[in-house]
Parts: C-alpha cells; sequence; structure tokens
C-alpha cells in the first residue's frame, strides 16, 4: 500500500492515461479499506458492554468484516465506547497516535459526544472531539448493537468515497491534513443528479 | 534453589505497565507492575480512570434524577444500583414500596445478577483463553436483555426501579416468557460445566492461583462471591434480608480454598440460585399497583440520614444518604464493593507469575464503572 501511495502518484502523473490508473487504484484501496475496518477492543465504560454484545453471537459484527484488535497497532479504527474522563484523555491521545493511518475514530454514546449525563461534572471531558478527530457520531446511552453497527456501515460510506490521492498533488492526504480530512461529500449509495429537464439540446 | 545459583541468576526488575487499554483490564484500570523475570515483586493499581464525579453530581440533582446516575456505577449489574439508592432515599421519604412492586424488584435484581455473572462466565474464559463460552453466554445474556426491554425500554441502564416502587407493572405476555426464559436456562448451566467448569486446562490455570484465605478476605473487607469463594457465609440477602427475600429459599454457595477456580463456580452457583429465586417470584407474584401513593415529583425528605444495602452482583452495595431538607440530597456516599474487592489486588498478585495476573484480576470481577464512579 505504501508503494502505491507513495511511489504511484509521482510515476503516473504526466503519463497519458496516468489519472484513470490513480482513480482505479483508489476505487481498490478504498474496497479494501472500507471491507476489513478492525477496531480496537478499547472499552471505557457502559457502552463497552454493548459494543461486546455487537462483537458476539446475535449481532455478529464478523460478518461486516469487524475483528476486534487488542493492540492499536494493528487496528484502522478506534471506537470511543463510554466516558472520557480528563484522566483518561491523555492516554487516549497516546493510542490515537499509535495506530497507523489512515485511521478513524467513532465516538459510540453521548459521553463520548458530547459529555451526556456528565455535561457538568468537573472531571469528564465533554466530548471526544475535542482532543481527537471523529468521523461518525452514535447517539444513544448507551446506543444498541445496531446503531454501532450502522455507524461502521457510515464510516464504510465514508471510506468509498476517499480519494488516497489529490489530483495533481502527487502526495496522500493523510500525510498532508490527518484523518478527518476524508473526502466524503457524496455518499455512495446517493442517486446521481437527475439531468435538468427541457427540451434537449442537438448536437449539430 | 542454592542461594549461589540464586544470586547468579538473579536479574533486574522491570516495571510493566498493565493497561489502561488492556484488553483484559475489564475497562480501564491500570496496574504498574514490578517484575523480576517472571516473578511479581511489587503490584500497584491504579484507578480514577473512569471517575466521573457522581457523589458529588447527586448533590446537584433531584432525588429521581440520581437513579439515572446509579444506573452507570456498575453497568454490567445496574438494577441492584437503583435498588439501592430507592431503599435509602425511602427510608428518608417514609415510604414502602407496595408488594407487587417488591417481587418485581427482586426478579429484576436476580435476573440482572444472572446477566452479570454470564457475562463474567464469557469474559473470564476469554482472560484464560477460550473464546467459545463468551459466544454461548452471551447468547443467554441476550434473552434476559431482551425481558428487560420489554418491562423497561432500555438493555443496559435500566432506570426501572424508581422511588416508590418500579417504572411500571410488566406487560401481560412478560411472566410467560420470563418462565419460557426459565426453562431453557436451567440446562444451559449443565452445559456451562461440562464447556468450561471442568475443563481441564481451565482447572490448572485457575484452581491453585490467587488463594485468597478466609481471615484474608475478611481483613481486606471484601464482599460477594469474592468472599464467599474463601468460605465465609455472608449474602446480605440473608444476614440483612430486603424486599422480603426471607420469604424465599435459596442456598448460599460457598467456595473451599478461596482460589480462583472457588469464586468462579461460586458466581456459576449463584446463577442456579437466582433461577430458584426466580421461579419462587414468579409462581407467587401478588397482584396490585407497583406504586407507592403520595411520592412527590419532587421529593424532600425531613433532614435525617440513611443507609440501605443490597448484596450486588459484586457484593456488599450500600448507600449513605443524608438530607438536609432540600430538593437534592446533601451527601451520597457509595459503599462501592468493586472498590473494596479491587484493593486486595496489591497483596495478591504478588509472588505470582505474570501469566496469572490476568487470571486473578478476571476472577476479582470487578467493573471500573463502580470502582471509580
Amino acid at each position: 500500500m505504501g508503494i502505491i501511495l507513495e511511489k504511484l502518484p509521482g510515476v503516473t502523473k504526466g503519463l497519458p492515461g496516468g489519472e484513470l490508473l490513480l482513480t482505479t487504484a483508489d476505487a481498490f484501496i478504498d474496497f479494501g479499506r472500507k471491507m476489513s475496518l478492525w477496531p480496537m477492543t478499547f472499552g471505557l465504560a457502559c457502552c463497552a458492554i454493548e459494543m461486546m454484545g455487537s462483537y458476539a453471537s446475535r449481532f455478529d459484527f464478523d460478518r461486516m468484516g469487524v475483528i476486534p484488535r487488542p493492540s492499536p497497532r494493528q487496528a484502522d479504527v478506534m471506537i470511543v465506547a463510554g466516558t472520557v474522563c480528563k484522566k483518561m484523555a491523555e492516554p487516549i491521545l497516546e493510542i490515537y497516535h499509535q495506530m497507523p493511518e489512515p485511521r478513524f475514530v467513532i465516538s459510540m454514546g453521548s459521553c463520548a459526544n458530547c459529555g451526556g449525563p456528565y455535561y457538568d461534572s468537573y472531571s469528564v471531558l465533554k466530548g471526544v472531539d475535542r482532543i481527537v478527530p471523529v468521523d461518525v457520531y452514535v447517539a444513544g446511552c448507551p446506543p444498541r448493537p445496531e446503531a454501532l453497527q450502522f455507524a461502521v456501515l457510515k464510516l464504510q460510506d465514508k471510506i468509498a468515497g476517499m480519494r488516497a490521492i489529490e489530483r495533481g498533488a502527487g502526495a496522500t492526504l493523510q500525510q498532508e491534513r490527518g484523518s478527518r480530512d476524508v473526502l466524503s461529500a457524496v455518499p455512495n449509495d446517493e442517486p446521481l443528479p437527475k439531468p435538468a429537464s427541457g427540451p434537449r439540446l442537438e448536437l449539430r | 534453589m542454592s542461594s549461589t545459583a540464586e544470586k547468579t541468576m538473579k536479574t533486574d526488575s522491570m516495571f510493566i505497565n498493565l493497561g489502561p487499554q488492556h484488553p483484559s483490564t475489564h475497562g480501564v484500570l491500570r496496574v504498574g507492575l514490578t517484575i523480576e523475570g517472571e516473578l511479581i515483586t511489587k503490584a500497584v493499581p491504579d484507578i480514577g480512570y473512569l471517575h466521573r464525579g457522581t457523589s458529588k453530581l447527586a448533590e446537584v440533582r433531584g432525588y429521581h434524577h440520581c437513579v439515572v446516575l446509579t444506573d452507570r456505577w456498575d453497568y454490567v449489574a445496574a438494577m441492584p444500583n437503583n435498588l439501592v439508592f430507592c431503599l435509602a432515599a425511602e427510608k428518608l421519604m417514609e415510604v414502602q414500596a407496595p408488594p407487587r412492586a417488591e417481587a418485581l424488584r427482586v426478579l429484576m435484581c436476580e435476573l440482572n445478577r444472572v446477566a452479570s455473572h454470564l457475562l463474567f462466565f464469557g469474559t473470564y474464559g476469554i482472560d484464560i483463553g477460550a473464546f467459545t463460552p463468551f459466544l454461548y453466554a452471551f447468547r443467554e445474556r441476550e434473552m434476559i436483555l431482551d425481558l428487560f426491554e420489554m418491562a423497561c425500554g432500555a438493555r443496559l441502564t435500566y432506570n426501572y426501579i424508581r422511588l416508590g416502587g418500579v417504572m411500571a407493572d410488566v406487560p401481560p405476555e412478560w411472566l410467560a416468557k420470563c418462565r419460557e426464559f426459565v426453562d431453557y436456562f436451567k440446562p444451559r448451566i449443565d452445559e456451562y460445566d461440562t464447556l468450561l467448569t471442568y475443563n481441564p486446562i481451565f482447572m490448572a490455570r485457575t484452581k491453585e492461583v490467587g488463594l485468597i484465605p478466609a481471615a484474608d478476605a475478611v481483613s481486606w473487607s471484601l464482599s460477594g462471591a469474592n468472599l464467599r469463594g474463601s468460605g465465609v457465609c455472608y449474602d446480605v440477602r440473608k444476614s440483612d434480608p430486603y424486599c422480603g427475600y426471607e420469604r424465599y429459599s435459596f442456598d448460599v454457595p460457598l467456595g473451599q480454598t478461596g482460589s480462583c477456580w472457588d469464586r468462579y463456580f461460586c458466581r456459576v452457583q449463584e446463577m442456579r440460585q437466582s433461577i430458584r429465586i426466580i421461579e419462587q417470584v414468579l409462581g407467587g407474584l401478588p397482584e396490585g399497583p407497583t406504586m407507592a401513593a403520595g411520592v412527590a415529583k419532587i421529593p424532600k425528605p425531613k433532614p435525617g440520614e440513611a443507609y440501605a444495602h443490597v448484596e450486588g452482583a459484586r457484593g456488599d452495595l450500600g448507600i449513605f444518604l443524608v438530607s438536609d431538607g432540600q430538593a437534592s440530597p446533601y451527601r451520597m456516599h457509595v459503599r462501592a464493593p468493586s472498590f473494596l474487592n479491587l484493593a486486595i489486588l496489591q497483596e495478591l498478585l504478588v509472588g505470582n507469575k505474570v501469566s496469572d495476573v490476568i487470571a486473578i484480576l478476571g476472577s476479582i470481577d470487578i467493573v471500573l464503572g463502580e470502582v471509580d464512579r
């Protein structure tokens, strides 16, 4: 992957048909990324129990290619499941930086989104997005396993719209801006805009 | 080993950081381990990574709102948390829950105890290296969560037991579904015994490990299955019955040596006893209202103090409430069993091998939400 992302743009830039080659590579890279999102087993509080429930027999996260990894070095996505306390904020940031790029963050539950029931507590960080960039927020206290699975589907949509190589730049977006700048203006399943109605222009 | 050999084989001590992000610390516990070779010479638990300031928040919330906060201490078994707060507040408010509400409280707490022990059973298997029990345990656990969802709409944080009774009566088809679950679940416990309890590898990893003598267990103020695993018979449901527990017949399972296996086995046996209690409650569920009359929307109890304790899934869970006549408690103190059970780790881990740390940590069965609150 590193060779494709780092060397390919330099080689293909300027070649006839180079742009086409790069977009084809994007499709493959995005497909690989979105179909095997490996989260880190990282439970903070109550939501972690629902996260375990999603991995277990009834909800079976494996069928989406989601397999928990115990080490941040092997993980693609961090599911922040629970209350982020101020004492825990620093380890979370450290773990986030230990993850290889591209890395994604799902903020699970009201506490991680905005503090939740602890909105006025002295020891709770009011939202994990104050320390790490968040890709998908899941509402609920705690969210159901289905909600977490929907969040993973949304993240997959987001990844499908991701372009590893910015046109003409020659460097990856990840290296330039960090993981929050995933190009996801158009979700994957959104229908294409219809052509404006009216009499067709005749080509001469 | 002779002293010369000991001297030549002596290595430098090393510091290992277990957690706060570690898949087997059951939350965000950090244990600083000093090891020499394979042996642990010092273990320092570092807590507070999930300190949410609940006791302080209770001082600005109303009594009804505090029940919501209690759900999030021991989030694996939230019903006893709701119950203990309500019992303490009801003592202050001088309210008595009606008989049907009391029976429903017992029913929900026992179902939740089974759900909590199932989670322990599954994750303890993973800690030791057996993944399959986790899948079986969660299959049954989901059934209990479905029952809770039918009764109150939530899967994990219920807020079902309220001041003066319970939130609502259970739906008509609920009782039949609960009986169905009980019938389904009883043979499953025997299945667990063949799957994990008497598994030779599991027994070898846990039977002689993490021994807590009865005197130590008492002096460290352990409670719940950790205390009973050492052979000390103490159960709040027997020694200080609440919600009519004295009417139900059940045994208190005891361990013999206080090993990890004994603590584990106590919990498996407790599931059997809980099912016994559930059957008795279902057999004689009284009719009537589920909420006491005259519970104020904004309760302002008379100045005073009250203490209530229940046998939670992790041990003796107590709440001390002080009222100064205002709409929120003046002070709320929680006697959290996980917090007190955790303290013994600093003594228990010393002298053990690194590979046994997780086995011992898992057998204490802590929930960090309750440790840090």
